[in-house]
């Protein structure tokens, strides 16, 4: 293959640029697409309403209320639920499609669809958070505590805690063999995952052996770097070890970062690889057998 | 990539001995096939004989089990990006890009092609030179998931062509077309072989399609090229390639013979103008095709020989 690198850099640059207005076409695209606001506002419309209904309960050991502890780890929740999963369907369904087919008949065309799905699904994240945060200040006092240095805290998580989460999310999407299977292989762990990682409920709550298990995900990291955003630094008290462990968070997320960005790009490649027309043409044909 | 100078009469694909195992199913025995240079193509065979997947393998979908195959001078298993920009394929898809709209497609796909515009080949077709090609006009700023069957299909074609291939491989491509797109299509494939010179390489189930559009038919059976040659040359080699029907006194009459004109003397010397509706059909491509098919993969098929050669 060494010859390919004569071609290499211009068209593999161009592909790189194509994908990024791939991702932003398709971004541009969901928003526009009232099957995708739904989503936004329900999905937004269900956790304010849910903080809104328990915004005068304290929380144990702090002064400060429910919403105010929990919004934070929703949306580090989110994140983590939303950069792995969206990713997961949209692969296995551009597989059965025809989308990722048309990108192996394209040169350079798996690099292009890779940046798009990377762009699309980081872009997604802002209406999803937005949604939850513009109205959440409106309703709850004292979200952020934390003031300018809390926004930047809030930055770097989110950037990191995409980082960890969004590959696999691809390579999810890229060994299930099949839509439908999605939520057997990845909604249902990823579910089981956020319930043990102390979003809705503090993780002391659970047995020991769990809270172990809870900590080798990245989801209780980033909504433990999300707490230590928005709240007070008082409110450490409450968690794990009396501290925000910012120092544990980072080195946990960034492994999985490291170990994702590894792993991703071989399991894409064997994803491209087995890809071919008759594929397509087997989902349609499973498809039209699902829906009779 | 150092791609070797070729002459003008190099295949652009030159397939040797293709075999293709499923498990333990034999798809392809032994596939022997060459596309020239600006020729059109037709692969025919039934329902499982193996068409899909020697285009896949041709166009590096696919991993063959065996044999040599050649395609614009590289081997399609390790072919680089250089050698995809040359090749056109049209998918048969069903409903990706559904929120796009066929000028916002062929817009972000054609990008892919621009490093590889050469001056003989610019690249990619402008898009809308392609959609008035491919007859998607009037529907461009359309979503594409409001395009009937037909529109769709005609967008499939636009992708395939938009990076102005040097080979171009169509697997069905006018399967739900209707008679006037099939037209239209037919119209396409001429202008793209003789104006732009591109090689083309397709499988159909129509075999009037075949007929019009190949300088050369292929029937694929039994897991290998059984007939290789013009529409006419393939009638021929078909023993009793005509039917001469009469009746007489009342009674209707059938025969087949390969050479009707000494038949029809001998049955005029014979009854003279008692023969009434005399009618000689030449054997149609169909009838040649069924009777090939039959040969290679009827019941006691296996030991019948390929009948490929005659056009070499």
């Amino acid at each position: 293959m060494s010859a390919a690198t004569t071609a290499r850099p211009p068209a593999g640059r161009a592909a790189v640029r194509l994908g990024l207005q791939r991702g932003w076409t398709e971004f541009v695209l969901s928003l526009r697409s009232p099957q995708d606001q739904a989503f936004y506002l329900i999905s937004a419309l269900g956790t304010l309403v849910y903080l809104w209904i328990n915004r005068d309960d304290a929380v144990e050991g702090t002064d400060l209320t429910y919403p105010t502890v929990a919004l934070p780890s929703i949306l580090g929740a989110l994140l983590a639920f939303g950069v792995v999963i969206g990713p997961a369907y949209a692969l296995a369904m551009e597989r059965e499609d025809g989308t990722l087919l048309r990108h192996k008949a394209l040169p350079h065309g798996m690099q292009g669809y890779v940046t798009g799905q990377l762009v699309y699904h980081s872009l997604g994240l802002v209406p999803s958070l937005l949604t939850i945060l513009v109205p959440g200040f409106l309703l709850f006092d004292g979200l952020m505590s934390g003031g300018a240095g809390g926004w930047l805290t809030l930055a770097w998580v989110v950037v990191l805690g995409l980082l960890a989460t969004l590959p696999w999310g691809m390579v999810l999407g890229a060994v299930v063999p099949s839509t439908q299977k999605v939520g057997t292989w990845g909604m249902l762990p990823v579910l089981v995952i956020t319930g043990i990682s102390g979003i809705f409920a503090p993780m002391q709550a659970l047995w020991g052996w769990l809270q172990v298990v809870a900590q080798v995900f990245p989801t209780y990291w980033i909504g433990l770097g999300m707490r230590s955003a928005f709240l007070p630094d008082a409110a450490a008290a409450a968690e794990l070890g009396g501290s925000w462990r910012t120092g544990a968070t980072v080195a946990v997320l960034a492994a999985w970062a490291v170990l994702g960005l590894l792993v991703a790009p071989r399991v894409l490649r064997r994803m491209a690889r087995r890809q071919s027309g008759s594929q397509v043409q087997a989902a349609r044909e499973a498809a039209l057998q699902w829906v009779r | 990539m150092a791609v070797p100078a070729r002459s003008v009469s190099d295949p652009v694909v030159e397939v040797r001995g293709l075999r293709m195992t499923y498990g333990t199913h034999e798809v392809l025995t032994g596939v022997d096939l060459t596309v020239g240079a600006g020729e059109v193509v037709c692969l025919l065979g039934p329902n499982g004989a193996g068409k899909t997947t020697t285009i896949e393998i041709l166009e590096g979908f696919r991993l063959r089990s065996g044999g040599d195959v050649r395609v614009l001078g590289s081997d399609p298993a390790t072919a680089d990006d250089a050698w995809r920009a040359r090749v056109g394929v049209v998918l048969q898809s069903w409903r990706d890009h559904a929120r796009w709209t066929p000028r916002r497609l062929l817009t972000q796909l054609g990008g892919y092609y621009a490093p590889y515009a050469t001056p003989e080949r610019p690249r990619p077709v402008p898009v809308d030179e392609l959609l008035a090609t491919v007859g998607l006009a009037a529907d461009a700023d359309r979503k594409i998931v409001t395009l009937s069957g037909g529109l769709r299909r005609r967008l499939d074609v636009a992708v395939g062509i938009i990076g102005r291939p040097d080979l171009l491989f169509l697997d069905e491509p006018t399967a739900g077309f209707d008679p006037q797109a099939r037209r239209d299509f037919h119209d396409l494939v001429h202008r793209l072989a003789d104006l732009e010179g591109t090689s083309i390489l397709l499988t159909t189930h129509d075999l009037a399609e075949a007929e019009r559009l190949a300088d050369r038919i292929l029937i694929l059976a039994g897991g290998e090229i059984v007939a290789d040659g013009s529409a006419e040359e393939l009638t021929r080699q078909v023993a009793g390639s005509s039917e001469v029907r009469w009746t007489l006194h009342g009674e209707r009459f059938v025969h087949a013979t390969p050479d009707p004109t000494p038949f029809v003397r001998r049955l005029f010397e014979q009854h003279g103008e008692a023969v009434a509706e005399l009618e000689v059909h030449r054997a149609s491509l169909e009838d040649t095709y069924i009777a090939m098919v039959a040969r290679h993969e009827g019941p006691d098929a296996p030991a019948a020989r390929p009948l490929a050669g005659a056009a070499r």
